[in-house]
């Protein structure tokens, strides 16, 4: 009989053990009253002083590799190629000059997982959407996309003037990109279209003849053609959808308590004309696609 | 006769009065048993109440269940993972019965004895040392973009056909490996018994060394299938949408994760009634085996 205690008191101090881990594990830093409600209260962008995941740091995040022209040289902390130019502008809109400035690799699934971020905001060519918003914060769009069909020259894709004549191709788009939307849902193609892990392994599809045309935002489709499989064309680009404009936003925490002044440092840097020069210097002119109707 | 008729056993009229002691004794088993599952049932439920109180208490539950437990999410998923699925399953069934077939074979020829055979049983050590060592991964990235890169004439360049060939290659490997340690383990006097009574080596093979090996190793083979039917899923590398994929597209599209938990209980759930089987073939092989009708 004095042994049928013992399991039981066992597991009362198991639950106990787990309990007082439980509660000493928790983070207090959500709790009313803690450090980051008190934050909260006057919202100031004092140059600088942001209340950065680092303090004094900025730290941003992008996928690796970093593809061009987003990047150059799969270095975002260079300060070439679009995407890091306008990291560091909005950085020194913000107060924090090029040494400030941290760099961390943040793959594209983590820049949306729920818990801590290690990244003060994530640039990684990623569109604004409603649903998404719901996960995570953007700040205001710093580029207008638009989607395009690249295919190989001479190719019956590249012949196409119409979005019709795309319907029966098999085409291709990277997972995760609104690429694969528009290829999905604006296009509505009668073979399935496929979905591929990076758009290196697109590109190896179009090459090898698995797909007929691959859809890419149109910077991509034109570094893609111009320098890397130079016997392909871009077909030509999505007209914009009626829906408004879509647009690539930096990605913040939900929780961020800096969302309003970063989305105010890229509002400036568009009305200052900076953001208009960067993609000037950076992004092929995009114009001479034609638009598939 | 009065005599013949008691000694004969039976239930009720054998005379068998269980004594105070067994009764007392019966009566005390009972009660422990009882208790056993009474801390048993108290014991699950302080575990669940505490993880369920650790889990839903720790400050970041309510994002992580909007993230991971969106009801809609999940409704919304569901009809395309279960798509998805179907490419999974056509993969299992074809993969499954090729790898078993090229399993075998590969395992026959690396035990056949004799010097002419030696080829062969190289050829075979040879396959299934490069493709047991070479991850999945990368033996898929060369069939599915390697091959069609070649440009030869009358090879497809389906990534579904190619991804399930490379599948077959790797998992082949394996369960070669799983059917000669089978072969292996029949005992050298059954081959030798079955050659006295004049069956030629092939005979001897096919009707006692194969009926044994296979028997003994359909456990770790079904082991072998539920990680093929896992695996089924990395075909979507050459663009291909399975039901892990199609979660995939629907979470990078709206962030939400809930359609990777969704394709995570559906291939749980078909893993589980396989995992069952298995256990029943073996229990069921076991009974025979203890029985003696087998040897």
């Amino acid at each position: 009989m004095r042994l049928v205690n013992r399991p039981l008191r066992l597991a009362a101090c198991t639950a106990a053990v787990l309990l007082t881990a439980a509660v000493g594990c928790a983070p207090q830093d959500e709790s009313p009253g803690g450090p980051r409600a008190a934050g909260q209260g006057p919202r100031s962008c004092d140059r600088g002083k942001l209340a950065t995941v680092a303090p004094g740091k900025l730290t941003v995040g992008t996928d690796k590799p970093a593809y061009a022209p987003w990047f150059t040289d799969d270095d975002p902390a260079n300060g070439k190629g679009f995407e890091s130019a306008v990291a560091y502008a909005v950085a020194k809109r913000l107060g924090y000059g090029k040494e400030a400035v941290e760099w961390q690799t943040v793959p594209f699934n983590n820049a949306f997982a729920p818990g801590e971020k290690k990244f003060d905001f994530d640039i990684n060519q990623i569109s604004i959407s409603p649903e998404r918003k719901r996960a995570v914060a953007f700040s205001s769009g710093y580029y207008d996309v638009r989607q395009a069909v690249i295919a190989l020259k001479g190719s019956r894709a590249a012949r196409a003037t119409s979005l019709a004549d795309l319907k029966d191709l098999k085409l291709g788009a990277q997972v995760g990109s609104t690429s694969l939307d528009v290829a999905t849902d604006t296009l509505r193609p009668t073979r399935p279209v496929a979905a591929f892990q990076k758009n290196d392994l697109a590109k190896s599809a179009l090459r090898n003849g698995q797909v007929d045309a691959i859809v890419t935002d149109l910077p991509t489709a034109f570094y893609i053609t111009s320098a890397e499989v130079k016997d392909a064309e871009v077909v030509g680009q999505f007209a914009t959808d009626g829906k408004g404009r879509e647009q690539f936003g930096l990605v913040l925490d939900r929780e961020s308590r800096i969302t309003g002044c970063v989305s105010a440092a890229v509002d400036a840097l568009r009305k200052d004309g900076t953001l208009g020069a960067l993609e000037k210097k950076w992004l092929t002119d995009t114009v001479d696609a034609p638009v598939l109707k | 006769m009065t005599y013949v008729k008691q000694a004969l056993p039976g239930p009720a009229d054998d005379g068998y009065v269980p004594s105070q002691r067994r009764i007392e004794r019966e009566r005390f088993k009972r009660s422990r048993a009882r208790r056993a599952t009474a801390v048993a049932a108290l014991s699950t439920l302080v575990t669940a109440v505490v993880l369920f109180l650790v889990i839903t208490g720790s400050p970041g539950w309510p994002r992580t269940r909007e993230t991971f437990f969106s009801a809609e999410y999940a409704r919304k998923s569901l009809p395309k993972v279960l798509d998805g699925l179907l490419l999974n399953l056509q993969l299992l069934v074809a993969c499954g019965a090729a790898v078993l077939v090229l399993g075998l074979l590969l395992a026959v020829a690396r035990t056949l004895r004799g010097p002419v055979f030696f080829p062969l049983r190289a050829l075979a050590t040879a396959y299934t040392d490069f493709f047991r060592g070479l991850p999945l991964i990368i033996c898929l990235l060369m069939v599915v973009f390697g091959v069609p890169a070649l440009r030869l004439q009358g090879v497809t360049t389906d990534p579904v056909v190619l991804g399930g060939s490379a599948l077959v290659l790797t998992y082949s490997a394996y369960v070669a490996e799983v059917f000669r340690a089978g072969i292996e383990s029949v005992h050298p006097s059954q081959r030798a018994a079955a050659r006295s009574l004049g069956l030629s080596s092939g005979q001897a093979l096919r009707h006692v060394v194969l009926p044994q090996a296979v028997r003994r190793v359909v456990p770790p083979l079904l082991n072998d299938l539920v990680s093929l039917q896992k695996d089924t899923g990395l075909v979507s590398i050459a663009g291909a949408v399975d039901a892990v994929y199609a979660a995939q597209i629907i979470a990078g599209r709206d962030f939400n994760f809930t359609p990777y938990v969704v394709a995570g209980l559906v291939f749980v759930a078909l893993t589980i009634p396989m995992t069952r089987f298995t256990d029943w073939i073996t229990s069921r092989m076991d009974r025979r085996r203890a029985q003696g009708g087998i040897v």
